[in-house]
């Protein structure tokens, strides 16, 4: 279980998250929605260590994270952390085999293990395998992000992180990419804390939604809970901002 | 699973080869400091100093004393810098430049003032060897017959004679400009030419007065009327040597003897000497022994004259190393402070601001510098020089590859858990990698060029036949060093682009998406 208490961070003046409390149970999805800068990005990154918060707490399995800990520490704990951003966040100069590899390289995992686990995962987010060996630039984007995935999962983290995963693809292989984590997740049982600016998108994958604005959550729970019961002015307008290609 | 390039995997492996090679490049290479027995003989950048340095050489070798000459030390600063620092014992000088160059005394300081001076510094000063090589105005002949032209003051009732002089002497406050006032000279035709034409154009009648040096080598074949300075405009430019206290006490022999030059060379007796090596083109030993019979009535053995034909090569790969180690050097050096300026705020100002102010210093001056502080001319300096020259764009491509990897990548690699050094060496500076190249190539390409300028310090390469071709008037030679360095710059460029291929990885140099 992710779970977050009293967590604000500010760059100078301004107060850019002022969360009091999120939970995510072992094996849910929760996504975290509002507009660009409404501070979703700002909480991944505390929780990935890569930004210190001012105060409060974060902890993975009652377990408590702060970025301070020591550096061997730090880099455990992201090992146990699945994060993926959008269009992959590939390194140009490396294979998609090797974007995917390098961090069971560096913990010097058996070469059996990790092509045995390559091509488990290749068969899971069906990335071809005669793309391992391209380069990100030789991929669309859509196999970046499935590359991007894989990198993710090949530790076997408990925990994904995923910022505007499918921000860049357009909509025909968003939807498959969506349907596909979507197995996956379910799959995997992995608990999944996802940034999306997509109402749609969250309410696909995620059986909890986030409404946030200015740093704050204004209100957590299913999307019906949140069209029935707003708990603010803010969350009716941002649902029904959303459209849908029917009329209702 | 291989990665392409694993650039600096192993970093410490690689600074220990490289290391070794320097050092032994470098014993191999830097000319010991001169020691007791050894009299090292300095000359600068010019034929007639060519000339008196071999002759002083010469002279020291038939007293029995093992001498050495050090050729074109370029700038009285080098040349002199390389005397305090005992890299020479003495050198061919002119009162004229000891006053203005070195002690930078106002007016006209006595031979007995300046020796004061330099004694506190440990070095003295010869009487005259017996001739002046300072300014003079010079007619044509015919012109000065038919006007009765002797003095300078004569000139005075010529306003009508067109005057051609050097550029330098044009603009200097103690050039045309006081001269003119000093004698009253109302010419209005005169113009800047270049030295060597100048002569050409008096001895065809297009000019009427020029200035020249009172033994400049063409005076021998153009024979100008020299016009006496009569009311003693110009600073007297003895020749005498500069040398160290210590030379009489640590090898009298060799100093007696060339003592035995003080007073023995007149002016048409050293500018004989000089059109042999600028207008006939003989190797200065040769000019040199012929003025020693000739002044000093001593015959010497005839010396060893250093041969042309594998010089090209000799240059060419000698140029090679001053490049080659230098560059190196800077890389080992300066990628690493890149990496840190990069880490760093506070230290980037720091390193960058000191690598940009190192590339401001002028190149000679720092060459003087660097004798002094090293205490020895030739490579070593040549090499520190170069080495400090190439630090700046290794530094800052290293800096500026490493601090636009886009802030999501870098985010990315840091998410993963990667370890910060398997962060650099894997993520970090192969993504770097086609920056710190052209840095490198960039450094490579210039250094080419500045490696010329080792030549003014005894470090030889190609710079040495551009040097004297240039002193002597000589096109075929400045193409022997000119054409090798700007081929040796085409070849440079080409193996780094080749360089790049093997270093740069291949997803970096794609350019077509597979979508």
């Amino acid at each position: 279980m992710l779970s977050l208490r009293n967590l604000i961070r500010s760059y100078g003046d301004r107060r850019v998250l002022d969360v009091d409390r999120l939970e995510v149970p072992t094996g849910a999805t929760h996504a975290l929605v509002g507009q660009s800068g409404c501070g979703k990005s700002t909480l991944l990154r505390i929780v990935m260590g890569l930004l210190p918060p001012d105060s409060g707490e974060v902890a993975i399995d009652g377990q408590p994270v702060t970025a301070a800990g020591a550096p061997h520490r730090q880099i455990k704990l992201r090992h146990r952390i699945g994060y993926v951003i959008q269009d992959g966040g590939l390194f140009p100069h490396l294979t998609a085999e090797q974007n995917v590899t390098l961090v069971a390289r560096q913990l010097r995992w058996d070469p059996y293990r990790i092509d045995e686990r390559l091509a488990e995962l290749a068969a899971l987010v069906h990335f071809p395998s005669d793309g391992l060996a391209r380069y990100p630039l030789q991929l669309s984007g859509g196999q970046r992000q499935r590359v991007g995935l894989m990198r993710a999962l090949m530790l076997d983290p408990p925990l994904l992180l995923m910022d505007e995963p499918l921000g860049a693809l357009d909509p025909l292989i968003r939807a498959r990419l969506q349907a596909d984590l979507k197995e996956i997740f379910q799959r995997l049982g992995k608990t999944v804390l996802l940034v999306t600016h997509d109402l749609g998108e969250a309410a696909f994958l995620a059986g909890t939604i986030s409404v946030m604005r200015d740093g704050r959550i204004l209100q957590s729970g299913t999307l019906r809970e949140l069209r029935d019961h707003p708990a603010d002015p803010y969350v009716t307008e941002f649902i029904s901002a959303h459209r849908t290609a029917w009329p209702e | 699973m291989q990665y392409l390039v694993e650039p600096g995997i192993r970093p410490g492996q690689w600074a220990w080869k490289w290391l070794l090679l320097l050092v032994v490049s470098l014993a191999g290479m830097v000319p010991a400091r001169a020691q007791d027995g050894t009299v090292a003989v300095g000359s600068k950048a010019f034929a007639e100093s060519w000339v008196l340095g071999e002759a002083l050489t010469q002279i020291a070798r038939s007293a029995g004393a093992e001498a050495k000459h050090a050729r074109n030390l370029g700038g009285t600063d080098i040349v002199y810098a390389a005397l305090k620092s005992g890299s020479i014992d003495v050198y061919p000088e002119y009162t004229g430049t000891i006053a203005e160059a070195i002690l930078k005394l106002p007016g006209r300081p006595s031979l007995a003032e300046m020796r004061s001076r330099l004694a506190a510094e440990g070095l003295g000063i010869s009487d005259s060897l017996g001739f002046n090589n300072g300014y003079a105005l010079a007619v044509n002949p015919e012109t000065a017959r038919r006007l009765g032209l002797e003095k300078i003051s004569d000139l005075a009732k010529h306003p009508e004679l067109r005057v051609a002089l050097t550029h330098e002497f044009l603009e200097r406050k103690d050039g045309w400009p006081s001269l003119s006032q000093h004698y009253g000279l109302r010419m209005t035709d005169v113009r800047g030419i270049q030295h060597d034409l100048a002569y050409h154009a008096l001895q065809n009648g297009q000019i009427d007065v020029m200035d020249v040096y009172t033994t400049d080598a063409q005076i021998a074949e153009v024979q100008p009327r020299l016009l006496e300075d009569d009311r003693e405009f110009f600073p007297r430019y003895d020749a005498v040597l500069l040398y160290r206290l210590d030379l009489p006490a640590r090898n009298l022999r060799a100093w007696a003897a060339m003592q035995r030059l003080v007073g023995q060379i007149e002016e048409p007796e050293m500018i004989a000497a000089n059109a042999q090596v600028v207008l006939e083109k003989r190797p200065e030993e040769q000019a040199a022994a012929t003025l020693l019979r000739e002044a000093a009535d001593l015959a010497v053995p005839p010396a060893p004259v250093a041969s042309g034909a594998g010089a090209v090569l000799g240059h060419t790969l000698r140029h090679l190393q001053l490049v080659g180690i230098s560059l190196a050097a800077a890389a080992l050096v300066g990628i690493p402070l890149g990496i840190a300026a990069a880490r760093s705020r506070l230290l980037s100002a720091l390193i960058l601001s000191t690598a940009g102010l190192l590339q401001t210093i002028p190149s000679l001056a720092l060459l003087a510098f660097l004798i002094a502080l090293l205490g020895r001319i030739g490579v070593g300096p040549a090499l520190v020089a170069l080495f400090l020259y190439s630090l700046l764009p290794i530094v800052r491509n290293t800096y500026v590859g490493l601090t636009t990897i886009p802030p999501n990548l870098a985010e990315a690699a840091e998410a993963l858990g990667l370890a910060p050094a398997t962060r650099l060496l894997r993520i970090e500076l192969p993504m770097a990698s086609p920056a710190i190249m052209a840095g490198l190539k960039t450094s490579a390409v210039i250094n080419v060029g500045t490696a010329t300028l080792a030549a003014f310090i005894g470090a030889g390469g190609l710079g040495e036949p551009i040097l004297r071709g240039l002193q002597t008037l000589n096109d075929q030679l400045i193409l022997q060093g000119a054409v090798p360095a700007a081929l040796l710059a085409l070849a440079v460029q080409g193996a780094f682009d080749l360089l790049d291929r093997m270093v740069v990885p291949r997803g970096l140099r794609l350019r077509t998406s597979g979508d």
